[in-house]
């Protein structure tokens, strides 16, 4: 169904009455980022369909709208799928938030993120237009890239009314290992494991096991195997699955709230760090529960290179994402401005002030 | 010369101030060699040349030029197809070659972080014996810097297994045109906030000044092997390619040539294609032997599938080389067989591939210009090259009317003006024919946010809405919709 004309008069009639709006899809990431000050919901869930897929093109553009759910079957259906394995946090989440929110599952760090398979958009302005950006080629340099702009924009820059993102073949074959080992060891493992071209997917370190998937050809993945040993996993696309959607057990604490820690890879153990920590994409993406103060949480963030975010349980007075340097925050702010001159957009979302 | 810009002099005194005499250039003879990049038809000379040597210098240059409201045309190795770095008479030239070191290479972390003058090149080779590359190769990679490439968002034969400029570029240091350094980007897999990185990269110089790239880098696959096939028509050869994709199949690089560029390079580099084929197919497999193999199989009954008359396997290193050589002498070959070539850079959708090389043929036959095409057919990026003698008085704007027709043809059938080399000056008004009004708008908004007086690198990429309501308003008043008896796709 296509409700773009009344997506469109809504954020024409907020930008003439200075109304901002809360620009929402299921509303199954409500939990992420920080509240908007909107009240008044623009709601994309029923602008919903799949305007083209072509699986020889490696590309799928459907309206921001339509579930992901959906969109996983169909190219499910031809072999192929999202490569950065976007989380699904209920079975109607949109593909818009889906790149929204930017976030990736398991095998970001091999198979690319949200922003890497980002190919075009077609945005409501801050101007009151409908704008379109990028396409459905691979290879396009013509004009800034404002889709990959889109990507963890968390809606504060416009209204993604489709999407157009790459699609890759899946994999024939996987296998999961599990190698029992000290945490040290383990992180000095999987560095010398990127160094080598192996076939794999995922890896994440938790209840003092490393798991790593293999995927590829069945030869290529036994190939590896033999050199990796371990125990197979069995039932280990549940054990992913559980990770990228945040069903596993570990993601079920509500006592403390859950950050997310993104580092460099090859970032040891933290020392100071108290909490439950479930470790993935080979080091450089760490869960955290912990009551820690958020000073020493992001301050531990930043000597690593790294940025922490409040994932889940807000805190008053902190904001879920992670201070930019000065100069850094001001270009993101005149951003911002240009492109939404009205601040209609999802204000506060983001960052609190802006 | 006459000086043009008010401030000419005070603006050199003042950048002699802050620069080393070696590093700032004012003479013609000395401001001779940086008149055009590789797009050579157009040539002008700028006020003056800096060649900074630290980031400091350049946070200064551009500073002093803001202060006088003069253009900052910033410049990598100058091997840019587009004109990207063509100068501005009133305003300088940033070059940025001389800011060339490697200063980190982090195996850990798989990363090296380079001045942006350092050579696309030279970054895998310095990482060569940890067992790792830089995956984008543009075929100047000999030559172009990686602060050009991220300008650009430069591509490459391998870009369709490994990705372009934006998915191996983790973070760049920039000055903005307030002289304020800052990073956009990390070596972490992703970042607060607005990417600005991907913003950055292909912004050609109109947004800020890299002066620090932090890349990833790549494991090098244990085995290579390249096979080529024939085929009696162009369709099959597309056909095979999308076969080849719809099965699960990513190859390291999937290139084809059509006749006239088999022709021209089996003359110049003897690479053993056959002469007679409409079209051949040329694809490289990477990884361990076996992944190699299982692949190879697969690929070889594609292309049987789809009509390949003869099918060739590289046996050994040599071989493999052999048959690469014809595909990267094709410029150079065509060069040979015409006084000029004019290289397009369109990116269209696989399946429409035969349909626009048969239009591409009717131009040709229209415009009286050969054409001989190259084209990276694994991500859809073509480059016709046009053949034309710069010395015959309306050859080169036929050849360049010829490009713009080729590139509309593109936009029609869902691809892009560009695939990987940029708008810069040449293809400016055909940014008209892809982006409307509402689009270029956002553009606009976006330059305002870095640079609201448009000192960087102007006229470039993004054109005016007055400059395509000009040229929209041309092509229905006068006409000049050129050559109304031409279909029009």
């Amino acid at each position: 169904m296509d409700i773009s004309q009344q997506l469109q008069e809504q954020v024409a009639s907020a930008l003439a009455e200075h109304r901002p709006l809360a620009i929402m899809g299921s509303g199954s990431k409500q939990f992420y980022g920080n509240e908007t000050t909107a009240k008044e919901v623009l709601s994309t869930a029923r602008h919903v369909g799949i305007l083209a897929y072509e699986p020889s093109e490696l590309f799928i553009k459907a309206r921001s709208g339509t579930p992901l759910d959906y969109i996983e079957s169909a190219l499910a259906e031809r072999g192929q799928m999202l490569a950065f394995e976007p989380p699904r946090f209920s079975p109607v989440s949109t593909i818009g938030g889906v790149v929204a929110a930017g976030l990736a599952g398991p095998a970001r760090p091999w198979w690319g993120s949200v922003r890497d398979h980002m190919l075009g958009v077609t945005l409501l302005t801050g101007f009151g237009t409908v704008a379109s950006f990028g396409g459905q080629v691979m290879k396009n340099v013509a004009g800034y890239d404002v889709s990959r702009l889109m990507v963890g924009s968390l809606g504060t820059l416009g209204v993604m009314l489709d999407v157009t993102l790459k699609v890759m073949p899946r994999p024939e074959y996987s296998l999961t290992t599990a190698l029992e080992m000290p945490i040290e060891e383990a992180l000095e493992y999987v560095i010398a494991l990127r160094r080598s071209p192996q076939p794999i997917s995922a890896c994440c370190y938790f209840d003092d096991c490393l798991y790593i998937r293999l995927s590829g050809s069945e030869a290529r993945v036994y190939e590896a195997y033999s050199f990796f040993g371990g125990d197979e996993v069995p039932e280990a696309d549940q054990f992913w699955q559980s990770l990228r959607n945040q069903t596993h057990e570990f993601f079920h604490q509500y006592d403390r709230p859950l950050w997310r820690l993104s580092v460099e890879p090859a970032t040891g153990t933290i020392n100071r760090l108290d909490g439950t920590i479930l470790m993935e994409w080979a080091g450089a993406q760490r869960w955290v529960y912990s009551n820690m103060p958020v000073n020493i949480m992001r301050s531990m963030a930043t000597k690593q290179n790294g940025h922490a975010t409040l994932y889940r349980g807000r805190l008053p007075g902190v904001g879920s994402f992670h201070p930019q340097a000065d100069a850094v925050q001001q270009v993101q702010q005149r951003l911002k401005a240009a492109l939404d001159p009205q601040h209609i957009f999802n204000p506060g979302r983001l960052y609190k002030d802006w | 010369m006459v000086d043009t810009h008010p401030n000419k002099a005070k603006l050199l005194a003042e950048l002699a101030t802050v620069l080393p005499a070696r590093a700032l250039l004012t003479s013609v003879d000395e401001l001779r060699p940086y008149e055009c990049d590789g797009l050579t038809a157009y040539r002008r000379v700028p006020m003056a040349v800096t060649l900074p040597e630290t980031i400091e210098q350049v946070q200064a240059i551009v500073k002093i030029c803001k202060h006088y409201q003069v253009p900052v045309v910033a410049r990598g190795a100058g091997t840019g197809l587009s004109g990207g770095a063509l100068p501005d008479e009133n305003g300088i030239i940033l070059g940025l070659s001389r800011l060339n070191k490697i200063l980190a290479v982090d195996t850990r972390n798989l990363t090296a972080t380079v001045q942006p003058g350092v050579r696309n090149l030279a970054i895998s080779q310095a990482v060569a014996q940890h067992g790792l590359f830089y995956a984008p190769d543009p075929s100047s990679q000999i030559a172009c810097s990686i602060g050009g490439n991220v300008a650009e968002n430069s591509g490459g034969v391998h870009c369709l297994k490994y990705g372009l400029t934006v998915h191996n570029v983790l973070s760049i240091k920039v000055v903005d045109i307030h002289g304020e350094l800052m990073t956009f980007g990390a070596t972490t897999y992703d970042t607060s906030g607005y990417d600005l990185l991907a913003l950055m990269i292909g912004s050609e110089g109109l947004l800020g000044i890299v002066v620090e790239v932090t890349v990833k880098l790549t494991p090098k696959p244990k085995f290579v092997q390249v096979l080529m096939a024939a085929f009696n028509h162009i369709e099959s050869a597309g056909n095979a390619v999308a076969g080849i994709i719809s099965e699960g199949i990513i190859p390291a690089g999937l290139e084809m040539m059509d006749n006239k560029a088999i022709c021209a390079a089996e003359d110049f580099a003897k690479a053993g294609y056959p002469r007679d084929a409409a079209a051949i197919l040329l694809c490289e497999l990477d990884g361990t032997p076996i992944e190699v193999s299982e692949a190879q199989n697969k690929v070889t009954k594609i292309l049987s599938r789809h009509g390949a008359k003869n099918l060739y396997i590289a046996e050994n290193d040599q071989e493999r080389a052999q048959l690469w050589a014809g595909r990267k002498a094709a410029f150079p070959a065509v060069g040979r067989i015409s006084p000029d070539y004019y290289c397009m850079d369109g990116t269209i959708p696989r399946k429409h591939l035969a349909y626009v090389l048969r239009h591409i043929n009717d131009l040709s036959d229209y415009y009286g210009l050969g054409v001989a095409n190259v084209f990276h057919a694994g991500d859809g990026n073509l480059h016709p090259l046009i053949l034309y003698d710069a010395n015959k008085p309306d050859e080169l704007q036929r050849a360049e009317q010829f490009g713009a027709d080729i590139l509309a043809l593109c936009v029609k059938v869902g691809g892009s003006i560009t695939g990987e080399h940029g708008v810069g000056h040449e293809k400016i008004d055909s940014m008209c024919v892809q982006f409307n009004t509402e689009s270029l708008q956002v553009f606009h908004a976006i330059k305002q946010a870095f640079d609201p007086e448009a000192l960087l690198n102007p006229g470039k990429s993004i054109p005016t809405l007055h400059r395509c309501a000009e040229l929209g308003a041309m092509h229905v008043h006068h006409g000049h919709l050129p050559h109304p008896d031409l279909p029009r796709f």
